[in-house]
C-alpha cells in the first residue's frame, strides 16, 4: 500500500509570493519599467540615427585603437556582412539590450562583490544565491519577468541582468580577495583607513580580474538577450525565433551568424581592455 | 641594562594566543604548561608568552629567533597588525592595545613605518608613488609629499628611478624603495620584518652597512626582525633572543657571545665567526708604561728596560698619542746626544678605536709588528692590543 504523502505545493508558494510582489510593488516595477524603457529607446535611437557605415567606421577604429589592425579588419568585415544580410537593425537592437543589461548588472555587481569580499558573513550568504542564479535554467527567469514588466524589452533586460550578473560579482570578490596579504598589511601598517585601502590598493589591484568578470557578464548577457526573444524582445533573437516558427533554417543561421560576429567583437574588445590594464 | 637612554617602547607581559579561547590557554600557561601541551589540551597555539623588553630611543634593537619563535607575531603586535591577547605596549605614554579604531590609525601613522620581507610594494604605483604612500594616507599635500618622497629616495640611492615601476627594479633596489617608503613617512619607529632576508648575500651585506650608516646619521629607533644570528650581531645595538614565543636572552652582541644565558643560546652562537663580532676592546690590555713627548731617549730606554718592552708609546701632556719609539732607535738617539724622544720616534704603527672588529686587527699585525694602540675620539691612549691577545680572546670565545 502506497503511503500517501501530500505533494508539497512549492510552485503554488512561489506563484503566490510572485503575485503578491507584483501587486504590492506595482509602483516600483512600473517605475523601473519606465526608466529602463527610456534608456533602451534613447540608446537604440542614437545608434539607429547613425548611418550604418559611420557606426561601422567608429567600431573598426575603436577595435584598431584597443586591439590592433587584425581585429579592426575582422570587425569591419563582420559588420559589413551583417549590413549586407539586412540584419543591421536587429543587430543594433540586440547591442542596445546587451549594453543596458550589462550596465545595470555591473552597477549592482560591483558594490555587492566588494561587500562580499570584505565581509566573510556576506560572502557565505551570497555565494549559494549566485550558484542558484547561475544554475537555474535561463528560461525560467523569463516567466516572472512578464507579470513584473509585461511582454517586451524591459522584461528581457530584467531576466538578462539576473542571469548575467553572477560572474561580475564573483570575479570582483575573487579579485579583491586575491590581493596579496602583504599589500593589505602594508596599507594597514601605514595607517590606511578601510576606504583608503579599498581605493588605493584593493580595487586597482583587482581590476584585471574584475574586467574578466565583466567580459563574462557581457557574453552571458548576449546569449540571454537572444533567448529573451521568446518574451518579445526585439533584435537578432527574434529573427531566429521567427525562423524557427516558419521552419526556415537559412534565415535562422544568418541571424545566428550575426550573433556570433557581435559576440566576437564584444569579447575581443573587452579582453583587450583587460590586457591593457595589466601591462 | 647598562643603557640609560629614554625608553621609546615598553613591552610588558605581552602574550598572544592564536585561537578562539585565549583565556583558557593563558590560564594553562600560568599553571606552567608549555606550548605543545596547551595545543594538545585546548587546540590553541601560544604564539607569544610573557614578553618583556624595552626599545630605547635611537637604538637598533634586533629581535632574533628561528622560524616559529614568534618574532613576526611580536613585531606585528607592536603596531597591532595582530591583536595581542594580553599585556602592555606603551609608546610615548600610550598603551597601544587600549587604542580604539581611530586612535590606532593615528598611532600607526605617527609612530610606525614598516619594511617587509617581500618588499610589499604596490605594483600599480611608481617608485615615487610607493614612497609617498604613508604621507598620502595621512592627507599630506601632493607637493610636500613628493618632496619628502624624493628626498628619501635620494637617501637610499634611488634618485633617477622615481618614475619606474617596482617590477622594473632588482630585489635589492625594490627593498630600497621599501626603505624609502618607510623613511619618507618620518614615523618615530622603524619596524623591519626580515627586511633583508629575501636578498642575496652580497646585496644583503651592502644593505646592512647602509642601514647602519643611515642609523648612525638619523638615530632612528628601529626594531629589526631576523632569523640570522650573523645579521643580528652585525647590526644590532642590542638583541632580544626569542625561542618558542619566550625571551631567552636580551643583551648586546658581545654579551650574547661572551655570556650566553643558557645552552640554547650557546648552541646558537657556536657557528658564528667570532672575530667579526668581538672588538678591539675585548683583546685590549692596559698600557704598562708610556713616556712624555718632553722626555729624553734615556728615560724611554729606562722605562722599556724596567717593564721589559721592545717599544714604548709617546704621549703629550693631555695624554694624546703622538708617536712610538723602539729600543733600537732610542739607544741610537741617545748615542747621538738627542734631547727629545720625539726626534727619533716613528708614526709607523696602527691605532684603532675600541669598537674596531677584531678580524680587522689580523691584517694590521700582518704588515706591522708593533702593538696596536687603542685610542678614543680625542686620540687619548686607552690601551694596547698585542698579537697574542687577539688569538687568546678568540680561543676563549670559541670555548664559551
Amino acid at each position: 500500500m502506497a503511503i500517501d504523502i501530500p505533494r508539497i505545493p512549492l510552485g503554488d508558494w512561489i506563484e503566490n509570493s510572485l503575485n503578491w510582489l507584483t501587486s504590492e510593488y506595482s509602483v516600483v516595477t512600473r517605475g523601473i519599467s519606465r526608466v529602463t524603457q527610456t534608456g533602451i529607446d534613447v540608446l537604440n535611437d542614437a545608434l539607429m540615427w547613425l548611418p550604418p557605415w559611420s557606426l561601422l567606421v567608429i567600431i573598426a577604429a575603436l577595435c584598431w585603437w584597443l586591439a590592433g589592425t587584425r581585429l579592426a579588419i575582422g570587425a569591419a568585415a563582420g559588420m559589413a556582412l551583417i549590413w549586407n544580410l539586412g540584419l543591421w537593425d536587429p543587430m543594433i537592437e540586440t547591442l542596445t539590450l546587451v549594453v543596458i543589461a550589462t550596465l545595470v548588472a555591473v552597477i549592482i555587481a560591483l558594490p555587492v562583490g566588494i561587500a562580499a569580499a570584505l565581509s566573510e558573513r556576506l560572502y557565505r550568504t551570497i555565494m549559494p544565491i549566485l550558484d542558484f542564479m547561475q544554475t537555474m535554467p535561463a528560461f525560467v527567469y523569463l516567466i516572472p519577468a512578464i507579470p513584473f514588466f509585461g511582454i517586451g524589452s524591459v522584461s528581457a533586460i530584467f531576466a538578462t541582468v539576473i542571469f548575467s550578473m553572477p560572474p561580475a560579482i564573483r570575479f570582483t570578490t575573487l579579485g579583491i580577495r586575491q590581493v596579496p596579504v602583504e599589500l593589505v598589511e602594508a596599507a594597514d601598517a601605514y595607517g590606511a583607513t578601510r576606504r583608503q585601502k579599498l581605493i588605493k590598493v584593493q580595487l586597482p589591484m583587482s581590476l584585471p580580474t574584475v574586467m574578466a568578470g565583466i567580459n563574462q557578464t557581457i557574453m552571458l548577457a548576449l546569449s540571454m538577450v537572444v533567448i529573451a526573444a521568446m518574451i518579445g524582445a526585439d533584435g537578432l533573437g527574434s529573427e531566429v525565433w521567427r525562423a524557427i516558427q516558419r521552419l526556415r533554417p537559412g534565415d535562422g543561421f544568418e541571424a545566428g551568424i550575426a550573433v556570433v560576429i557581435l559576440a566576437m567583437i564584444l569579447d575581443r574588445v573587452t579582453q583587450s581592455l583587460r590586457k591593457q590594464r595589466k601591462s | 641594562m647598562s643603557d640609560n637612554r629614554n625608553v621609546k617602547i615598553r613591552v610588558r607581559n605581552l602574550s598572544k594566543v592564536f585561537g578562539s579561547q585565549p583565556k583558557k590557554a593563558l590560564e594553562l600557561r600560568d599553571q606552567g604548561l608549555k606550548r605543545p601541551e596547551i595545543l594538545d589540551k585546548t587546540g590553541q597555539t601560544l604564539g607569544l608568552s610573557n614578553i618583556d623588553f624595552d626599545v630605547h630611543e635611537g637604538e637598533l634593537l634586533v629581535i632574533m629567533g628561528l622560524s616559529g619563535s614568534g618574532k613576526s607575531t611580536l613585531i606585528r603586535c607592536l603596531n597591532r597588525l595582530i591583536e595581542p591577547s594580553e599585556g602592555e605596549i606603551v609608546i610615548d605614554g600610550e598603551n597601544i592595545p587600549d587604542l580604539k579604531d581611530k586612535a590606532l590609525l593615528e598611532c600607526r601613522r605617527r609612530h610606525f613605518s614598516m619594511v617587509f620581507q617581500n618588499f610589499a610594494l604596490f605594483p600599480n604605483r611608481t617608485v615615487r608613488q610607493n614612497a609617498e604612500f604613508g604621507l598620502e594616507v595621512r592627507g599630506v599635500a601632493p607637493d610636500e609629499r613628493r618632496e619628502a618622497a624624493d628626498k628619501s629616495l635620494k637617501q637610499v640611492g634611488l634618485d633617477g628611478w622615481e618614475d619606474a615601476y617596482p617590477n622594473q627594479l632588482s630585489g635589492g633596489m625594490q627593498q630600497r624603495v621599501g626603505l624609502a617608503r618607510a623613511l619618507a613617512n618620518d614615523a618615530t619607529v622603524l619596524l623591519m620584518d626580515e627586511a633583508f632576508s629575501a636578498l642575496d648575500p652580497l646585496i644583503r651585506g651592502d644593505m646592512q652597512q647602509e642601514l647602519l650608516a643611515l642609523q648612525h646619521r638619523m638615530q632612528k629607533t628601529t626594531v629589526f626582525i631576523t632569523h640570522d644570528l650573523d645579521e643580528a650581531l652585525t647590526i644590532g645595538d642590542r638583541i632580544v633572543l626569542l625561542k618558542d614565543g619566550e625571551v631567552v636572552q636580551i643583551g648586546t652582541p658581545e654579551e650574547i657571545l661572551t655570556q650566553p644565558a643558557d645552552d640554547y643560546v650557546r648552541r646558537f652562537i657556536e657557528g658564528v665567526d667570532k672575530s667579526r663580532i668581538l672588538t678591539a676592546e675585548s683583546a685590549m690590555r692596559r698600557v704598562r708604561s708610556t713616556v712624555r713627548d718632553s722626555d729624553g731617549p734615556r728615560t724611554a730606554l729606562k722605562k722599556m728596560r724596567e717593564h721589559s718592552l721592545d717599544s714604548i708609546y709617546i704621549l703629550d701632556r693631555e695624554r694624546r698619542l703622538v708617536g712610538l719609539i723602539d729600543a733600537e732607535s732610542a739607544s741610537q738617539a741617545h748615542e747621538k746626544g738627542k734631547e727629545r724622544v720625539t726626534e727619533a720616534m716613528t708614526q709607523d704603527f696602527r691605532s684603532v678605536k675600541r669598537d674596531e672588529p677584531l678580524h680587522n686587527l689580523f691584517a694590521m699585525f700582518h704588515d706591522n709588528h708593533f702593538p696596536i694602540a687603542v685610542v678614543d675620539d680625542r686620540q687619548q691612549l686607552q690601551g694596547v692590543v698585542v698579537k697574542g691577545a687577539v688569538l687568546d680572546e678568540l680561543a676563549q670565545a670559541g670555548e664559551a
